[in-house]
């Protein structure tokens, strides 16, 4: 995980607490399992094991949880803003086109630019079976469906390539379905809207 | 008579038949039960083998061993038998062997339907492998969306494979449903209430009902997809108003109570065993039914959570997540359950309590890596790879291979009648549990790390290649491991020395008779009156050998048992239970004949298939009649009760009503379905609706009167008053037909199409119940023994009047309203 925007360093550190979550939560049972060796036995208390552990335990971390992942995916979503870019995804068997609203007309293949340091939507969709669009270092993923168009939200922090890779098994060619990510500077950006560099 | 003698009576009237016939004929519980335990395992090593074939391909970066094509139905294949020929056939096999033992009974509640459902497993199941070995087997993974998996995707017979093959195994899974349902609530020893049943009856019962109402989604959602593969009804194609998102609806709301349906059952097990092994009681056994209960409820609420990158709105997402997390409350309930009765206890650490210990570890991390997947941001990350991976694994090995483990560890005893004597399994275990963590646990960061699943192979440089070639070398660990397990246990069953009844001190009735199990289970069944009947009476084995409990006494030379009150487990009436035949074997293999006219297009096959499935079913039931009434028969300790031919609800009616809960809820699928696609895919309205006439209103309504009230007039005047209502209501189809005659023009009209099928085959089996009961009447059986039969035929037609009204009602409205 490297991630190179806004979306995927949420995510990024969304991951690092669940895993340090995880792992306390595994060892404290762990440690209760080892310890029912090492006790004598004698009276236990089902109250404390069934609805202290078993249910307001969890309850309490799971809620705290649910609110954190909740608070993340609001930051995550497709908000209306000033300088937002909208471009789409076409997806086929096993093919990427991409179009530009400030660029009517124009269609690249296989290769999305954007410009970075601005919020992106992408607007999915498939004209055969169902895909994915999934961009690892920029954003989490979303399915092309036939007949559907879902909007993704990504943004890039600086100019550069990204790997963009189908992400939902598609048949023979699933393992090359591809593309990349070009994010331009505004100069970059603007030449590309003009036609000139592809 | 002695007990010797009375062994040796009940043998003769309840064993099998000796020699390879027997295989065929048997319908013993006890039988099928090592029967389908075996084949499970055959599918378990077929699965593990192509796991194997797939770690060997991604060892290394750029592997040329396998191409996509090969690889594709390699993983799919995986997945398919692991999930429908291995986890939920392996848990048939399992209660299919216990549960009347562990309820004190004889048999299951229809013994027939347990051999009838073994061989479609079996039959299935073959279809499946002979696809595999031929190279055409499916290849688009094991939740085959459309439109990959359909004409568009894949136009070879590869998916038809799946869904037709797939389908078929069903029929073992909803009729092991039925049996285990009916047979927990009527058929345990007389006295055992509810609450003193044994854990792994609740977890069976649960399990069960979820089958019931799991399964149904999946099927349609087949039969829908081969509809449209097969005659090009166009259910899930956008252009022509379907929607490929609705097949993941149904796959889900089957698949998400699946994994539940695989991790109750190891689950009960380990309730089971576990006290046993800590030399006390279980910790909370009404919170472990309540959360058990809760589990199941809850676990058909989810399933949208496998979909969550689908682009379902925000406020749907929200609700998911929440109530995904939230199932995690039961399981926790349930494992600190178990760990308080650890340390209530004083555990020793036999062979199954060592694997429940790997189940504790690996268990616990697969639930929380399942929580940490159910928050919606790192879904979006980890969706689609290795991390998924390595979660199902963790989740599925540990919550069920693992406890399975410890189940067959604890009962081979049981099996065998024989001591555990090598210790192979120790070895075994060290191979197989560090070996699954040193495939699983890596691969979770292969997945964070971008990989993708289900990719044929992988280039070099991306971090990923140790990974992989430790996944690969740890998984051969761990299938050497399994491996050491079988030969473990064949070596025992086969040379160990003769074991004592209840090796390890347990108090549940399955104990409670010789090992290897006698045939009809006990000699005569015990008065139970608390939760460990062993513990209460440690000699109660020999009393129960002397006959000194019910139905000992095996003079009236067939096989009986006793049914009972479903709460206070008071004795109602007496069941005399079929015996060894060819019947449900022959009647299988015909049902495989009409699937297999489905699959190569032989459709000349399938009409003809389906009346011999008929036949077959008409000489069943025939042969279950009894023309006159025996009155109250003594059943033992002075009791007397009539047979249940004589009774109005007969294990029939009541294996309908069960069979009819499946049954309506794949009718409320094909709604849910009709009503999804109706507001969500593009395309709608469709050109035209149906424009109802009053005439066939009028017909359906008459039909439905003459149904309902007409059959309520005795067995005679009912049958004809049912009949001709039925055949006003199939008339209706006409009409309706010749206003929608191009089923292939649009998803609504495919739609009306299998409304009309659906509501015709009840029809035909309506028709069919009250014709038998009628010509039972006519040939001199005695009202008193036709009630019961007249009974389930009434509940069949009334779900079918209810069926048609619905229908047409759904049908209907949209053009009545615009
Ligand atoms: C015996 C040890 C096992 C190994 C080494 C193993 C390995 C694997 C691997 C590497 C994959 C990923 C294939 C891919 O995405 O390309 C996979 C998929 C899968 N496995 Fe296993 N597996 C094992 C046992 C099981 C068991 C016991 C079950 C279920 C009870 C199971 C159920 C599945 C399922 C459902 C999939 C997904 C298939 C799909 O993507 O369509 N596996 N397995
Ligand atoms: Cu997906
Ligand atoms: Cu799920």
């Amino acid at each position: 995980m490297h991630p190179a925007g806004p979306a995927a360093a949420v995510i990024a550190q969304l991951w690092w607490v669940l895993l340090a979550g995880a792992t306390a939560i595994f060892l404290f049972v762990a440690a209760l399992i080892a310890l029912a060796w090492r006790r004598p036995p004698g009276e236990t208390q089902e109250r404390r094991f069934v609805v202290w552990l078993g249910l307001v335990f969890p309850m309490t971390v799971l809620a705290a949880l649910l609110a954190y992942g909740l608070v993340v995916g609001e930051r995550l979503l497709p908000r209306a803003t000033p300088d937002l870019v909208r471009v789409a995804a076409e997806a086929r068997q096993w093919d990427w086109r991409f179009g530009y609203e400030d660029a009517p007309g124009r269609e690249t293949e296989n290769v999305l630019h954007i410009p970075a340091g601005r919020p992106v939507d992408v607007a999915i969709t498939s004209v055969d079976v169902v895909h994915g669009f999934w961009v690892p270092r920029l954003a989490g993923k979303l399915d092309a469906m036939p007949g559907h168009v879902n909007v993704l939200r990504l943004e890039a922090d600086a100019p550069g390539r990204y790997e963009g890779l189908g992400s939902e098994f598609n048949g023979a060619g699933y393992r090359d379905h591809r593309f990349t990510v070009i994010a331009h500077d505004e100069a970059g950006w603007q030449s590309f809207l003009q036609g000139e560099t592809p | 008579m002695n007990a010797l003698r009375r062994h040796r009576a009940l043998s003769r009237i309840w064993a099998s038949e000796p020699g390879l016939k027997g295989w065929f004929t048997t319908v013993n519980h006890t039988d099928l039960g090592r029967m389908f335990l075996f084949v499970a395992t055959v599918f378990f090593v077929i699965g593990g083998i192509l796991a194997m074939l797939i770690r060997a391909q991604l060892a290394s970066p750029r592997s040329a061993f396998l191409g996509p094509d090969h690889y594709n139905q390699i993983f799919t294949m995986h997945g398919t038998i692991m999930m429908f020929l291995f986890a939920i056939p392996f848990f048939e096999g399992l209660a299919v062997y216990l549960l009347p033992k562990m309820l004190g009974t004889r048999d299951l509640a229809f013994p027939r339907l347990t051999a009838y459902g073994f061989w479609c497993y079996v039959f299935g199941g073959a279809m499946m492998i002979f696809a595999l070995l031929a190279g055409i087997a499916p290849d688009s993974g094991w939740f085959m969306y459309p439109p990959l998996s359909s004409t568009i995707g894949a136009p070879g017979i590869n998916s038809d494979f799946w869904l037709i093959g797939i389908t078929f195994v069903e029929i073992s899974a909803i009729s092991a449903a039925v049996e285990i349902t009916v047979t927990v609530l009527r058929y345990r020893a007389p006295g055992m209430k509810l609450s003193q049943m044994p854990i792994f009856a609740w977890y069976a019962l649960v399990t069960a009902v979820m089958i019931l109402t799991g399964f149904p989604p999946l099927i349609l959602g087949s039969i829908l997809l081969e509809l449209e593969r097969a005659f090009g009804l166009p259910f899930f194609q956008v252009a022509q108003g379907g929607d490929a998102l609705l097949w993941q609806h149904l796959f889900w709301l089957f698949g998400h109570p699946e994994v539940y349906i695989i991790f109750l059952p190891a689950a009960g097990a380990i309730s089971t065993i576990l006290p046993v092994m800590a030399r006390t009681t279980l910790m909370g056994y009404g919170w472990i039914v309540a959360s058990a209960v809760s589990l199941g409820v809850l676990s058909f609420g989810l399933w949208v959570h496998h979909m969550f990158t689908t682009g379902i709105p925000h406020m749907g997402l929200a609700f998911f997540s929440a109530a995904s997390t939230l199932v995690a409350v039961p399981t926790a309930v349930q494992i600190f359950a178990w760990i308080g009765t650890l340390w209530k206890g004083r555990p020793v650490m036999h062979l199954p309590m060592l694997w429940l210990l790997a189940f504790f570890a690996t268990f616990v991390i697969g639930g929380l890596t399942g929580v940490m997947v159910a928050i919606v941001p790192f879904d979006w990350q980890a969706h689609d790879t290795y991390f998924i991976v390595a979660h199902l694994h963790y989740v599925l090995i540990g919550g069920f291979v693992f406890p399975m483990i410890a189940a067959l560890y604890y009962w081979m005893p049981h099996f065998t009648g024989r001591r555990t004597y090598f210790k192979l399994g120790h070895a075994a275990f060290w191979l197989v549990v560090p070996g699954f963590h040193g495939t699983f646990l890596a691969l979770h960061w292969a997945g964070l790390l971008g990989m993708r699943r289900r990719i044929d192979s992988f280039a070099p440089g991306q971090g990923w290649e140790a990974i992989n070639i430790i996944a690969s070398i740890s998984s051969f660990v761990m299938a050497i491991g399994f491996a050491l397990v079988l030969i473990d246990v064949v070596v025992n069953a086969v040379v160990a020395v003769r074991g004592s009844r209840d090796p390890w001190g347990a108090g549940t009735l399955d104990w409670a008779m010789p090992t290897p199990a006698a045939p009809y289970n006990f000699a005569s069944l015990a008065h139970v009156t608390s939760r460990d009947p062993l513990h209460e009476d440690p000699d109660l084995p020999v009393r129960l050998a002397r006959g000194e409990g019910y139905l000992g006494d095996p003079t009236r030379g067939r096989r009986e048992t006793l049914s009972l009150d479903i709460a206070s487990g008071t004795p109602r009436y007496m069941v005399v239970f079929p015996g060894n035949s060819a019947l449900p074997m022959l009647m299988s293999a015909v049902t495989g004949l009409f699937f297999l006219g489905m699959l190569i297009k032989a459709y000349w096959l399938v009409p003809i298939s389906a009346i011999g499935v008929i036949a077959c079913a008409l000489v069943w039931v025939w042969g279950l009649g009894r023309s006159t009434t025996e009155g109250a028969l003594p059943v033992g300790r002075g009791l007397s009760l009539v047979p249940a031919t004589e009774v109005p609800d007969p294990p029939g009616w009541w294996g309908s009503v069960f069979l009819l809960l499946a049954n309506g809820t794949f009718f409320g699928s094909l709604l849910f379905g009709y009503a999804f696609l109706f507001t969500i895919a593009p395309n709608w309205p469709p050109p035209s609706y149906l424009e109802p006439g009053a005439l066939p209103l009028i017909l359906v309504l008459m039909g439905a009167g003459l149904v309902f009230f007409g059959s309520r007039l005795g067995a005679l005047m009912g049958a004809g008053a049912a009949l001709a209502g039925l055949v006003l209501i199939a008339g209706t189809s006409l009409p309706v037909l010749s206003q929608s005659p191009d089923p292939t023009r649009h998803a609504y009209d495919a739609t009306v199409w299998v409304f009309v099928g659906y509501g015709l085959l009840h029809c035909l089996v309506s028709l069919l119940m009250w014709s038998v009961v009628a010509a039972r009447r006519l040939s001199g059986h005695s009202a008193q023994t036709t009630l019961g039969a007249m009974r389930v035929a009434r509940l069949w037609s009334d779900y079918t009047l209810l069926v048609a009204l619905l229908s047409a009602a759904a049908i209907g409205l949209p053009g009545v309203l615009t």
